[in-house]
């Protein structure tokens, strides 16, 4: 059984089935009796003040059953939305959140912000409704350029020069030192371009409020409905925790976007009770270029001091980090957190110095997507490592191995917070290099050359802090809530088990992966285990999925819950054995007793523990069902090598991936396939963030890039077969040692595609996306 | 959307009377255009008129040396046609498979977007652009940005390519829409050498002196040092007009490269 479904085989998703065939149920499938449709009325101005909204002719329209504006959550007491993450500035002051309530009221200031919302009988009515709300507007000069956001026209009263927060890490003094004894200091100045996440499922929220029994239930597409529920609860007030139930049904992508709480669920809960009726809105896919949480935007000045040898003997690093308009849900965590702790990677920099100035700008709200500050960090440091190595004249697989933390020097302290448990990076690499076929690359280069073309080869070595996180921790760094996950483990009455989990799957496979987990540890059936997730009234508080989390610390979480269910199951077989429970082991779903040759199946003992007629019932509850939380010890650190070999036609600057190999270290896998399906989708991110990908807001902070017509999506033909390939080390500090797979390829690839790029062109630098006509701009500039 | 009532016409007469009684109204043909921009209401017409049930509009034929293709002709129907090569392959790169199973030759040419395929090939091949009421030569037709030779409310009802000696090709498309950054049609008729560009200007249009350098001597090298005049070319997020002026040469010669190989 276990060969064949359980820990380390790659059984097929047991999800795909209803979502091949069309029998997934999204939010948007969802209807309730009575509902009504909601459209936002959206700001068509980058920053402008409302002097006055009049809602009269939509009131008046057929169909519109309300018009909602601001100012009426305000009277009602619903609070702003949230930061959850205070950050605190060098000197120790708390980071400037400006206020954010859901609907604008007295300024807008991003496109697409929405200022008013008109409930209908239909879509249509609705967005006729919309179309007749009024308002006039005194358009004010827009913010939209990251780097020079702090010198330009403030945008919000308490934040002067437009500045959240001006953020520190690492010991400033030791750094300095470390570049007053270098030999050589490589310098770098790079972007991190803006990124929209794109799910392929829009966000949507349907609100129904129940007045015979004063609840409210919101089906919304959400990557952790607790934190939705108690965010909506305890900080927005839309209702009371206990009579709010969340459910997440079937959510088609994440990536991030989907983590955050949002206006629209906002609205459309508190106006189900206004109405007295449910009221569904989603996002047509304009909306979601608007309003959906933008990811990364960086501007950064990078400096790495070496020795001659090409030693690593400091860096300094200095962000500045496009907020957006406001602070979203974790959005203050990114740049920071996220971010600066990883300015390591895989080295044994002694010293590192790194400042992040978040700024706002008349934008869209910027906050985690897929990676969330490590993509960024990685970047950095692998981008200035393989300039260093060029000016150094060295090999940069050589420089690296140089400075790589060795097998041996684990548990590892980095200057930068960080304490990485374990890993073997030059292991990574000689795998990476294997795959390859670094031996042949000189007589592929000159094979290009012959045929007109370009061809380069970059690496990236990245580190991530995933299975986030030790919640003490985070909660002394400012989070506003622990980041452990809860489980609950049902045994039915005939042996089959029902898992209860706090995470939430959205395209990663859980209800596969965490049914094997159970099947290989109960030796039961794969088909016998179902795992729910999404919903607050069912699962215990739990925080969701984000940061490649769900198997290290969900996952965790079963698994303590499976040692109670053992535990409780070896007492109940000890009494039907007559002996003592330390004298009954458990192995491949059969409790065994040295005195017996009779084992007891685990489905006997589901049987005894409901129909209790031979147990001990005066020492022991009937039933057999447990709970576990699990609050993670560290963080948990995937980290690998990639190698990318690209050719280049200088006559048009196009870019094609030759290969691109990928070797992780995500400890022990549950299900390789679905890992290695996880490693394809993040590198197709990373590969589009690095050469299609572009959120682009003209001068008037008008999206330029607000449809796919403009917008690249990765598709299959832009990207090469991949080579993908595992080393492992376990992760020592949780009980199935794993790591946790989602975000790294996002993380790890974009520095291996611009490190071929610029080494295929001979620059320092080229700005990403690398499109054809930017590389081809940049061959002009040399030429 | 906003609404708008939906007007099938059974025959060419009848659909350019509900277009003349009609104070504002629209055919449609694939709706590859017009569809999203309902939907997304940039476009709020009183009626559209759907020609699809209009006999013989989508025939394709070929007879003394001319292949004729009818108006409401699928860009997968003409990508499977075995006449014009040249025409079968820029059809089968046009959009992805949902548009190319929707939309159609007509359609695409009295739209004229500047970035379009079809209007390469018209120009590069030289073809005849069939109506209602008149044939208009292909050099006449795209007059500028969105904007044909057409009358109000005429209707194209098919495009005469006559057959070429050899013709190719060659496209860059944009990343996100595919459409044509630049494409360019290079095309030995029997009236001589014709090159057909389009992406690259507000519409498409010949370009003769490519024409008289590739009449002397059909070779890629033979655009070597052949000026393209880039100043009135596009420029946008895409592709600079000094991109886009070099991306006709590069587009030329890999045509060439095409039709000689």
């Amino acid at each position: 059984m276990s060969a064949e479904t359980g820990i380390g085989a790659s059984v097929l998703r047991k999800e795909d089935a209803r979502f091949i065939t069309g029998k997934g149920q999204y939010t948007d499938d969802i209807s309730v009796f009575g509902q009504t449709h909601c459209v936002f009325v959206r700001s068509p101005h980058a920053r402008a003040k409302i002097n006055g909204i009049n809602t009269d002719a939509a009131m008046a329209m057929d169909g519109v059953i309300r018009v909602f504006t601001g100012d009426e959550l305000v009277e009602d007491g619903i609070g702003d939305l949230p930061c959850g993450w205070v950050v605190n500035s060098k000197d120790g002051t708390p980071m400037v959140s400006p206020p954010h309530p859901p609907i604008a009221t007295s300024v807008v200031n991003y496109v697409g912000e929405p200022y008013a919302f008109v409930v209908a009988e239909t879509l249509q009515a609705a967005r006729d409704g919309a179309e007749a709300v009024e308002a006039d507007f005194e358009i004010l000069e827009a913010v939209v350029d990251t780097a020079t956001a702090s010198s330009s026209a403030q945008i919000h009263e308490n934040a002067p020069n437009n500045q959240a927060y001006d953020w520190e890490l690492g010991d400033r003094e030791a750094t300095d030192a470390a570049f007053a004894k270098a030999d050589h200091v490589t310098t770098l100045d790079i972007t991190n371009n803006r990124l929209i996440p794109n799910a392929i499922e829009p966000r949507a929220a349907l609100g129904s409020y129940d007045a015979a029994s004063s609840t409210y239930t919101l089906y919304t597409t959400s990557q952790n409905p607790h934190v939705e529920r108690v965010v909506l609860a305890l900080f927005v007030n839309v209702a009371p925790e206990a009579n709010l139930r969340v459910i997440s049904p079937d959510v088609g992508g994440g990536f991030g976007s989907k983590i955050f709480v949002y206006a629209e669920e906002t609205a459309v809960i508190w106006a189900s009770a206004k109405v007295g009726r449910p009221i569904k809105w989603r996002a047509d896919r304009t909306e979601s270029f608007l309003s959906d949480a933008h990811g990364r935007d960086h501007v950064t000045k990078a400096e790495l001091a070496l020795s001659s040898e090409g030693e690593m003997l400091g860096l300094r690093v200095k962000t500045i980090a496009n907020m957006g308009a406001y602070l979203s849900t974790f959005s203050s965590s990114v740049p920071t957190y996220l971010y600066g702790t990883l300015m390591a990677g895989q080295y044994k920099t002694p010293a590192i110095y790194v400042e992040t100035q978040a700024v706002f700008t008349n934008t869209a709200p910027v906050d985690a997507y897929r990676g969330a500050g490590r993509p960024e960090a990685t970047y950095v440091v692998e981008r200035i490592v393989e300039t260093a190595a060029r000016e150094l004249n060295m090999d940069p697989v050589e420089l690296r191995r140089k400075n790589f933390i060795p097998p041996d020097a684990f548990p590892y302290q980095t200057p930068v917070a960080l304490e990485y448990d374990t890993g073997n990076y030059a292991a990574s690499m000689g795998k990476a290099l294997e795959l390859a076929d670094s031996d042949g690359y000189a007589a592929r280069k000159a094979a290009s050359e012959t045929n007109g073309k370009l061809r380069g080869r970059g690496y990236s070595c990245y580190i991530e802090a995933c299975g986030i996180a030790p919640s003490q921790l985070v909660i002394s760094l400012g989070a506003g809530v622990g980041l452990f996950e809860s489980a609950e483990v049902r045994v039915d009455v005939s042996g089959s088990v029902t898992v209860m989990t706090g995470s939430h799957s959205h395209g990663q496979g859980h209800e596969t992966t965490f049914a094997q987990l159970v099947s290989d540890r109960l030796g039961i059936p794969f088909e016998s285990v179902n795992v729910i997730h999404g919903d607050t009234g069912r699962s215990d508080y739990g925080l969701g999925t984000y940061g490649s989390r769900s198997i290290a610390v969900g996952g965790s979480a079963i698994d303590r819950a499976l040692d109670k269910i053992i535990a409780k199951g070896k007492k109940i077989a000890a009494h039907m054995f007559e002996t003592t429970e330390d004298q009954v082991e458990f192995a491949e779903g059969q409790f065994s007793y040295a005195g017996s040759n009779e084992p007891k199946p685990f489905a006997e003992i589901a049987g005894a523990a409901y129909i209790p007629a031979v147990y001990p019932l005066d020492e022991l509850e009937p039933g057999l069902s447990e709970k576990a939380f699990y609050d993670p010890k560290n963080f948990t650190y995937p980290a690998g090598s990639y190698v990318c070999e690209v050719e280049i036609d200088p006559s048009t600057g196009v870019t094609e991936i030759e290969k691109f190999v990928a070797v992780d270290d995500f400890g022990n896998v549950i299900n390789p396939m679905i890992v290695e399906g996880q490693v394809h989708g993040g590198l197709a991110q990373g590969i589009g963030q690095a050469l299609l990908e572009h959120g682009i807001y003209d001068g008037d902070g008008n999206l330029s890039t607000g449809s796919y017509m403009d917008y690249a999506m990765p598709r299959a033909t832009d990207l090469p077969d991949f080579e993908v390939d595992m080393t492992s080390t376990p992760c020592t500090h949780n009980p199935l040692g794993v790591k946790g797979c989602g975000e790294a390829g996002a993380i790890g690839s974009p520095a291996a595609v611009m490190n071929a790029i610029t080494d295929a062109l001979g620059v320092k630098d080229v700005p990403m996306p690398a499109t054809p006509h930017t590389v081809w701009e940049t061959i002009q500039q040399g030429a | 959307m906003y609404t708008f009532n939906f007007r099938r016409a059974s025959n060419l007469d009848e659909a350019q009377q509900i277009h003349q009684s009609s104070s504002d109204a629209v055919y449609v043909a694939g709706g590859m255009t017009l569809i999203p921009s309902l939907k997304l209401r940039l476009a709020n017409p009183d009626d559209v008129v759907d020609l699809s049930q209009i006999d013989g509009l989508g025939s394709i034929s070929s007879a003394d040396g001319v292949v004729s293709i009818g108006a409401m002709a699928r860009h997968c129907e003409v990508a499977a046609t075995s006449d014009i090569p040249a025409l079968a392959a820029l059809a089968n790169r046009i959009g992805d498979a949902q548009v190319r199973n929707r939309g159609t030759i007509g359609g695409s040419l009295a739209n004229n977007d500047p970035a379009a395929d079809y209007p390469a090939a018209v120009l590069g091949l030289g073809a005849i652009v069939h109506t209602n009421a008149r044939a208009i030569a292909g050099d006449d037709f795209f007059v500028d940005l969105f904007e044909t030779a057409l009358d109000e409310g005429e209707i194209i009802t098919r495009v005469d390519f006559p057959i070429p000696r050899r013709a190719a090709y060659a496209k860059f498309a944009n990343q996100a829409s595919k459409y044509a950054v630049v494409g360019v049609m290079v095309a030995e008729t029997d009236a001589g050498i014709r090159v057909g560009v389009t992406g690259a200007a507000a519409c498409a249009f010949r370009l003769t002196s490519f024409e008289e350098a590739l009449s002397t001597n059909m070779s890629a090298s033979a655009l070597d040092g052949v000026e393209v005049d880039s100043s009135d070319f596009n420029s946008d997020l895409h592709a600079s007009a000094a991109y886009r002026g070099s991306l006709v040469t590069v587009m030329a010669k890999q045509a060439v490269d095409q039709l000689t190989t």
